[in-house]
């Protein structure tokens, strides 16, 4: 075989694999909504279950995913992006640094089912929530933490010494300096962490099966957001999961076609960060 | 008539420098005069920049920094406790070696510092933008871009805006660190060009790796070896009549 052949070989090889990862993409995603277009309608995204209105709508899962993921984010940025300032910015390169970033890394990677058994443990009867949205955000406050402090440090690291030393040479202080100039040019950073953060959140159904439950009710007016947070709430995949269980298979599909346009639209966001962050760089 | 206390705008005494282990300055007294170009010299590793950093004490930004003897600023010493660091880096201020624009506009830029020091009108901020632009030779070049991100300017403007946004915090004392180093030779000229202007109203202390740089911009010269202080002096007479051997193998480049 002469080598132009073996090259032509391979190559085609090559466009073979990058056709095929593509297609799989494309493949699940149209089966997932021809499977599931039976369900999709305006209906089906407004209402809850109901026998009396004979609706069984995923409103309340919306409601529900909304939730958990703004309380989620409203704790875990400001101590995931706080733990990445101290890290960078403030603390020796001691041993105790090392083990904090260890520990983020192990972190990472520890099953969420585990971290949704320590939750319903530790935060649903020791500290008494129960299976609430609450005990739910607080479970995966814990398992996105790693992301938004790994993204955000990486993204401070990224920014050069000479704008610190810029700053400080003028007399800024170094909280002046880190608010003026470090965390803007790491917005693109700590925006990716927080919209991966967001796509694990979506996507999470055993964790937060086993700390939020799966009630599906709309919070009723007048009842205020706390009173929401402390209610058992399944997000779209806890109920995506649920339905898959009970048989439900065309309700479920109906779910999962509404979730993959969530982690389209998510996906989509991140490269326009990430892409930010390049040319920042440049 | 140059041993006039009034004119001497920085002196150190004795002043030692160590990082870690290393003793970076040995025993260094100098005297800097004020509204004068004290240009310092020596080869790489000298202590010449470290000399530079420990007069607005930019090298405690590194770890492990220890400093003996005392730096005075008008007479007062500003490695005393009770120095306001804000205050001191306000009065004292710096160009470095890579132009460091801010990755913002040019105005923002320069009403960085200002900002830092409480200065929030518009209109005053706008004055002093305009001010430190034209003072650093730049203003006709950006007066279009004020908007505009700092880092689309070329290598020269930018170095030229870094002057300008130390100028803005309106300091008495500017230091630079090799400041043309990376520069191309016609925005060299021009900020050389600056440095003279400049002394009519700051004093300026400037390391540069480049002898003939030294001769043109400078009154005083300040020549290190080794962490050693081997010679200071008016940089015409230190040039023609240098006393040390050492000097005179430098100057005429034979090491360095």
């Amino acid at each position: 075989m002469t080598s132009k052949i073996k090259d032509g070989l391979i190559l085609g090889l090559i466009y073979l694999a990058a056709f095929f990862t593509a297609m799989l993409l494309t493949g699940i995603v149209v089966f997932v909504f021809i499977k599931g277009s039976g369900f999709l309608r305006w209906s089906f995204l407004t209402t809850v279950p109901s026998i009396l209105k004979g609706t069984e709508g995923i409103a309340g899962n919306i409601v529900n995913t909304l939730y958990i993921v703004s309380l989620t984010l409203l704790i875990a940025i400001p101590v995931g992006v706080g733990a990445a300032v101290w890290l960078n910015e403030y603390a020796d390169r001691s041993r105790f640094v090392r083990l904090v970033e260890f520990t983020t890394q192990t972190l990472a990677g520890i099953p969420s089912v585990i971290f949704g058994l320590f939750g319903m443990m530790f935060f649903g009867r020791t500290l008494g929530l129960g299976y609430s949205i609450l005990t739910g955000s607080l479970t995966l406050t814990l398992m996105v933490l790693p992301l938004i402090t790994r993204n955000a440090q990486e993204a401070l690291k990224a920014v050069p010494d000479s704008y610190r030393f810029g700053a400080v040479s003028m007399g800024a202080t170094k909280w002046y300096m880190i608010h003026t100039i470090l965390l803007p040019c790491a917005m693109p950073g700590i925006v990716t962490g927080v919209l991966l953060a967001v796509g694990r959140i979506v996507g999470e159904s055993a964790a937060l099966l086993l700390t939020a439950g799966s009630g599906y009710s709309l919070p009723k007016t007048g009842d205020g957001i706390f009173h929401k947070i402390m209610e058992s709430g399944g997000t779209l995949a806890v109920q995506l999961y649920l339905n898959m269980s009970k048989a439900q298979y065309d309700a479920a599909f109906g779910i999962a076609a509404v979730l993959i346009c969530i982690v389209l639209v998510i996906n989509f966001l991140t490269e326009v960060f990430a892409g930010k962050i390049d040319t920042v760089k440049k | 008539m140059r041993t006039k206390i009034s004119d001497i705008k920085i002196r150190t005494e004795r002043l030692n420098i160590y990082y870690g282990t290393v003793h970076a300055l040995k025993d260094i007294t100098v005297r800097i005069y004020a509204n004068k170009v004290t240009a310092l010299i020596g080869p790489s590793g000298c202590g010449k920049s470290t000399f530079l950093k420990s007069l607005n004490r930019m090298n405690e930004l590194t770890g492990g920094v220890r400093t003996e003897g005392g730096v005075y600023l008008d007479e007062k010493d500003i490695y005393s406790p009770q120095v306001d660091m804000a205050k001191l880096r306000g009065r004292v201020g710096m160009v470095f070696q890579q132009p460091n624009p801010f990755p913002m506009s040019v105005y923002d830029n320069i009403a960085y510092g200002p900002r830092i020091h409480g200065i929030r009108k518009k209109s005053e901020l706008d004055a002093i933008v305009e001010d430190s632009l034209r003072s650093a030779a730049i203003w006709e070049e950006v007066k279009n871009r004020l908007g505009q991100s700092a880092l689309s300017l070329s290598g020269g403007q930018q170095q030229r805006l870094c002057i300008a946004r130390a100028l803005a915090i309106q300091p008495e004392v500017i230091l630079m660190d090799e400041p043309t180093s990376a520069l191309d030779p016609a925005s060299t000229l021009k900020t050389e060009e600056l440095m003279k202007i400049l002394r009519t109203k700051y004093t300026v202390v400037v390391v540069t790796h480049n002898m003939q740089q030294a001769a043109r911009v400078s009154d005083d010269t300040v020549f290190f070896l080794n962490g050693e202080l081997v010679e200071a002096g008016k940089t015409k007479e230190l040039f023609a009549y240098p006393r040390d051997s050492r000097t005179r193998d430098y100057i005429n480049g034979r090491f360095g």
